[in-house]
């Protein structure tokens, strides 16, 4: 019995002293440049890097699982060359640091962050600044990147990156993470079974998240202003959508959300305020929108072709200059128990459901579909006329595109 | 002139119509804050009824008031003063006294509100803004109107058609010109046509703030030039004051060549 033990003692022993912190600095450490650092050191070691400017790009770690630490003040200056770190390994932290002036290229996706088949990885509190990519990870799992910053300055979708670029990922966590001037906040290609939640994405000229071919994701809690478009979900499946504010989305492809091709998505307690198109669906199935609210959109819902199934009950549609337009037929899409605050009609059982049912296609909303010029007439006395015409017996706009139900007062959650 | 336009002001405001109006907009105001409780839905209706309704009432008042008041215009003329300073007179009377009655009637509400606290207060003040350049305008055409056509009834009709004409009948022909012509490029005309009808002008102004969100997804140049930057408003503005200034030199022209 003694044997084995004093066996696992040793072992357990040299374990320990094998994970040793490894201090860089410019005077008095064990190193001074962070790449020279890394290769002497071992796996499951720790870099604590303190501050100061180190001009270094390119910095390689391949195969060793090292937490990587800076201070307040640790600053990596790639001085637009190559990638900041370019990781291939498990078991990876790397956090407290800045990272600054990624070089712009046309034809590599240079990041401050590179990771490459990186299992179980952590990213947290690192600043990028000046980015062309943020954090690029490629074929990873079981990540978390909480609490980073990521600023770029790129003056076209062409010369900027994206600032969370997962590709061929799975189970990610995007956690409190600001990004803002890049092409893409977050982009998930091919990206499965991740959680964001808690993000703050403006000013990116494409999208504040972006999914493409990624299927069972969630996010929740997250604020996007001022994108090109706030969230552009293509192609996926199953994506659940809670609690986030998309809000000032500007421009004449600017949508809150622009759903495409996905399907059994749910949408919920989502606020869509100012934007000029919330939710542009197209190609979607199956898809739940319950309490959301649309307030002061231009188009609250556009819905193109091919949708069906998709339900949208109890939202709440607050002075949007359109609620809703639509093309084609209704496809057993169903809108029930929304509150449309245009709806002008009464309740005299008093149960806080509409005796009158409610049209929320106008008929003007076709004519500037057809029309795009006429959007001028816009709350013109003659518009306020012919819609009303319309309402009484519709010829344009879809019959039975209705809401039998709709509520007398706001949904509240 | 600013004898005859502060006579004309008092006239005005001793008669029970001013009051009517006044009590009009505070009612309205009233209504709509205080039992609706939403600011946002409240400027949106006000909007509506600032359009419609504040030419329909400058007209009518216009061509009612210059009527009225015939008589005394006719004795006034007999007098050494000038023909303009008369006209202008009494048509400044009338404007100011029913833009007078627009704000009060308005702000007292709004102020009761709370206005000053919220930051609705630029919508609103736009508001009242073009209600103002409205009552000036239309009631400048009702005079020109009025000084056109000795008989009564044919004034007041062909005020009420003008009324109709740029409040309804326009933005109609303009909607199926623009469906007619569809193959066409359309963002100049539209705006070029918006601007020759002071009310689709005070509508643009208004939903500049309001709609922006829907006006900035058309794709267009020059749209997006007219409504995404200041330049809009600042033309506008501009044509609002044209507006004001045309009608009112046809007045000053008219009355002095006018045969009484």
């Amino acid at each position: 019995m003694k044997i084995p033990f004093c066996v696992l003692f040793v072992l357990i022993s040299t374990c320990f002293a094998a994970a040793k912190t490894i201090t860089i600095c410019k005077a008095g450490c064990d190193f001074k440049s962070i790449q020279t650092a890394v290769d002497s050191s071992k796996s499951s070691d720790s870099l604590f890097i303190k501050a100061g400017l180190y001009k270094e790009s390119n910095i390689v770690i391949y195969k060793k699982s090292l937490h990587i630490s800076g201070e307040k003040g640790t600053v990596i200056d790639t001085q637009n060359h190559g990638y900041g770190f370019s990781v291939e390994a498990t078991d990876i932290v790397i956090k407290n640091l800045t990272i600054k002036n990624i070089e712009i290229s046309y034809t590599k996706e240079y990041a401050a962050i590179l990771l490459f088949k990186s299992y179980d990885f952590a990213i947290e509190n690192v600043r990028v600044d000046n980015a062309f990519f943020g954090f690029l990870i490629q074929k990873s799992k079981d990540g978390l990147i909480k609490n980073n910053t990521i600023s770029g300055d790129g003056k076209a979708e062409a010369d900027s990156g994206n600032a969370i670029h997962l590709w061929h990922c799975e189970n990610i966590k995007i956690i409190d993470n600001d990004v803002r001037r890049m092409r893409d906040g977050i982009y998930l290609e091919f990206g499965n079974s991740s959680y964001i939640a808690n993000n703050y994405s403006t000013e990116n000229m494409r999208y504040g998240l972006h999914f493409m071919f990624s299927n069972d994701n969630t996010y929740e809690n997250n604020i996007f202003e001022f994108n090109g478009a706030g969230v552009a979900v293509m192609f996926s499946k199953r994506i659940k959508m809670y609690e986030n504010i998309f809000k000032k989305n500007w421009g004449t492809a600017s949508y809150g959300i622009l759903l495409k091709e996905i399907n059994d998505a749910e949408l919920k307690h989502n606020i869509f305020e100012d934007n000029t198109i919330g939710i542009n669906a197209d190609g979607t199935n199956r898809i739940t929108y319950t309490e959301n609210t649309f307030k002061n959109n231009g188009y609250a819902i556009k819905v193109h072709g091919a949708c069906y199934d998709n339900i949208y009950s109890r939202n709440n549609f607050l002075y949007n200059s359109f609620d809703l337009s639509y093309s084609g037929k209704l496809n057993s899409n169903k809108f029930e128990s929304n509150y449309w605050s245009n709806y002008t009609g009464y309740d005299l059982d008093k149960d806080g459901i509409g005796d009158v049912p409610y049209r929320p296609v106008k008929l003007f909303s076709y004519l500037v579909n057809r029309t795009p010029e006429s959007i001028v007439l816009l709350r013109s006395l003659f518009i306020d006329i012919i819609d009303f015409s319309e309402k009484v017996s519709p010829v344009f706009t879809p019959e039975n595109l209705i809401d039998n139900q709709p509520l007398m007062h706001q949904v509240t959650w | 002139m600013f004898k005859i336009l502060k006579y004309s002001f008092y006239d005005l405001m001793r008669s029970s119509w001013s009051y009517v109006y006044l009590g009009f907009y505070l009612l309205l105001g009233i209504v709509l804050l205080f039992l609706n409780n939403d600011l946002s839905k409240a400027i949106i209706t006000l909007m509506n009824v600032i359009i419609v309704l504040v030419p329909l009432i400058g007209t009518i008042f216009g061509v009612m008031y210059y009527y009225n008041s015939k008589e005394f215009t006719e004795l006034l003329l007999a007098q050494p003063v000038k023909r303009s300073s008369i006209f202008l007179g009494q048509y400044l009377g009338v404007s100011i006294s029913l833009s007078m009655s627009l704000v009060l009637g308005l702000g007292l509400p709004f102020v009761a509100y709370g206005l000053f606290r919220s930051n609705a207060i630029w919508d609103f003040s736009l508001l009242l803004i073009v209600g103002i350049f409205l009552t000036f305008i239309f009631s400048a055409l009702a005079f020109n109107i009025a000084l056109s056509n000795e008989n009564k009834i044919k004034g007041f009709g062909y005020a009420i058609l003008m009324w109709l004409l740029l409040a309804v009948v326009y933005d109609g022909l303009f909607l199926v010109s623009l469906i007619l012509f569809e193959d066409y490029p359309l963002d100049k005309l539209s705006l070029i046509a918006t601007m020759l009808n002071p009310i689709d002008l005070s509508r643009t102004l208004i939903i500049l703030k309001l709609d922006i969100s829907a006006l900035l997804g058309y794709t267009g140049a020059v749209f997006k030039q007219f409504f995404g930057t200041s330049f809009g408003l600042i033309i506008s503005f501009i044509m609002l004051l044209i507006w004001v200034l045309l009608p009112v030199l046809r007045i000053i022209i008219k009355s002095k060549r006018k045969d009484f």
